[in-house]
């Protein structure tokens, strides 16, 4: 039996390494491609120009206005965007678990809504809705975290909700109002801290997702991140790619960081039901 | 679980004092508390709800503000309707490549060790790929086999190959289909895993122990159990590429060949203002397959959730 396991072993090693190499070369060629793509000089040669201009924050802003003024649009956004599906999603989560347990279909239903609607989809019907944020609110970029809010719902529910069930939010919750504490106090100083790990997931969910997103900005003329390389295609292919490239490591650092903070969600196997 | 004990309970209410009722729930919904939902419903409605009617109404509005099923017979026109087989044909075959090779990329992956690095830089590493990708892999990918991208440039002249000699197919739907693959395999490792977790070790050994071989094994125990969930990601990894837009945008600026495309041309067009109900009714096509596919999605699910515990 032993023999047999250790020849498995071997062999599942084999074909991992098999698969992860072909594979791995499919996914990181056009990562490499990109690279060298940004530092061609004229005749084979090696430049770092495009790299230089892009740390060079004062000198980009100068050259590519657009850019800049994308970048710090997709930043306002992340920030607005997080604090809104937190503020209303958490707090909503606690409650319809704590005290109206009959809405909780509802409510699972509606946030999981916006995945069988496409961004495409939405943005036609959003059009409308968006003239009369433009007229009370302006026309700023920063109006498409409501937008936003509504796309990374599902994303967002799930981990809450999956936070949420991993601990006895309602012992908790009538262990701290037979204390004295008030609601606020309950969802803010005992149920939050208890699903910081589920939150911080929903929150780095919500940062890819408002980094990467481009359909809706687009369609609305609004400005960011994604909306401002593609513009910057059109007359610089080199720095539209160079920036591209910086997009994606820099969402890759960002999800390697939530892997090793999520480290939390205990991977034990599975339980035995049934 | 209570315990019967002989003392009186230090937290007994007094007598003559009416005990809380210890689940106010089930006396029908509070009003007070449904003040708590307020505002998540007052968000929902505007920027959810109403976006929805809105698109579904104006699938059903003529030019003149009355009811009518000239959008909808026009999407039945022939240029819009192989747009749809278009978007059909790319999601089905992006979805099955996907599927497939995600499915092993997966399984390469659960033989790893569960917290080992290669599967925690793999899994962000498609994290990134299937969620942010977008206008960026298509910049990634006019770098890689663009006019002048780094690969088409080793073909032609290591090579002597001329990877666009039948025309740009990168900027058409062959080049749609490899990026799309792109993001698609990704999306697979994502939603697949969890199912290949839940297959257990010891499902092998018993079916060893009673002499099975590993072929056995696969078809008649492992086979079984993963088809609803891999059917299941295949259909999520098809609503996927159907509603995918931002990468489909970015590469083809002339002409629209799938239907997220016909939406951006009916919505930014001031021809006529018949295409903007067109656009809608275009929509209502696109929520109609994908609903139905997320239909499908869950029934498996919850198929797959019966074992997956």
């Amino acid at each position: 039996m032993a023999g047999v396991i250790k020849r498995r072993a071997r062999r599942q090693r084999a074909f991992r390494w098999t698969i992860v190499t072909l594979l791995g070369t499919f996914f990181l060629l056009p990562l490499l491609a990109m690279l060298e793509f940004t530092t061609r000089g004229p005749n084979g040669t090696i430049t770092l120009d495009t790299w230089k201009l892009l740390v060079d924050w004062g000198q980009l802003g100068e050259t590519y206005p657009d850019l800049l003024t994308g970048v710090t649009n997709s930043f306002g956004l992340v920030l607005l965007t997080v604090a809104l599906t937190l503020l209303l999603l958490v707090p909503t989560v606690v409650w319809v678990r704590l005290r109206l347990p009959r809405l909780r279909r509802l409510v699972e239903f509606l946030c999981l809504l916006p995945l069988t609607i496409p961004a495409i989809v939405l943005v036609v019907g959003l059009a409308p809705v968006y003239a009369w944020v433009t007229y009370f609110l302006g026309g700023s970029a920063l109006t498409l975290t409501f937008a936003y809010t509504i796309l990374v719902l599902p994303y967002a529910y799930r981990s809450i909700d999956a936070g949420l069930s991993a601990i006895d939010v309602r012992t908790l919750a009538e262990a701290s109002r037979s204390l004295g504490a008030s609601w606020a106090t309950v969802i803010w100083r005992v149920v939050l801290p208890n699903i910081r790990s589920a939150v911080l997931s929903a929150a780095f969910l919500t940062v890819a997702l408002v980094l990467g997103e481009f359909t809706i900005a687009s369609l609305l003329n609004r400005s960011n991140l994604q909306v401002a390389i593609n513009l910057l295609g059109k007359s610089s292919a080199t720095m539209s790619v160079a920036v591209s490239l910086t997009a994606l490591v820099l969402a890759f650092v960002l999800l390697m960081l939530l892997s090793l903070v999520g480290g939390g969600r205990r991977r034990t196997s599975p339980k035995e039901t049934r | 679980m209570t315990v019967v004990t002989p003392h009186p309970d230090p937290v007994a209410p007094a007598p003559g004092v009416r005990p809380a009722p210890a689940d106010r729930r089930r006396s029908g919904l509070p009003g007070r508390d449904l003040l708590g939902v307020v505002p998540f419903f007052a968000f929902v409605v505007v920027f959810l709800a109403i976006p929805t009617l809105v698109v579904v109404i104006g699938a059903f509005t003529g030019d003149d503000g009355g009811f009518t099923l000239d959008n909808l017979s026009a999407v039945g026109t022939s240029y819009i309707l192989e747009a749809f087989g278009r978007s059909i044909l790319l999601s089905a075959v992006t979805a099955a490549i996907g599927a497939v090779l995600g499915a092993l990329l997966a399984y390469a992956l659960v033989t790893a060790k569960p917290d080992g690095v290669l599967r925690r830089v793999v899994t962000s590493a498609a994290g990134v790929l299937a969620q942010f990708g977008g206008v960026t892999l298509a910049f990634a990918f006019m770098a890689t086999i663009g006019l002048s991208g780094f690969a088409t440039l080793f073909l032609r002249d290591h090579l002597g190959i001329d990877i666009f000699s039948h025309g740009v197919w990168l900027f058409e739907l062959p080049g749609l289909l490899l990026v799309y693959t792109y993001f698609q395999v990704p999306l697979m490792v994502i939603v697949f895993l969890p199912a290949l977790d839940g297959i257990r070790p010891q499902w092998r050994e018993a079916a060893e122990s009673l002499g099975g071989s590993t072929w056995q094994y696969w078809r008649l125990v492992a086979m079984p159990l993963l088809a609803p969930p891999f059917l299941g990601a295949t259909l999520l990894l098809f609503a996927n590429a159907f509603s995918a837009y931002a990468t489909a945008a970015a590469l083809v600026s002339q002409g629209s060949p799938i239907i997220p495309l016909q939406i951006r041309g009916a919505l930014t067009s001031e021809v006529i203002l018949g295409q903007q109900n067109l656009g809608k009714a275009m929509a209502l096509g696109m929520i109609v397959v994908v609903a139905l596919v997320m239909w499908l999605y869950a029934v498996l699910q919850r198929r797959s959730s019966r074992w997956l515990g």
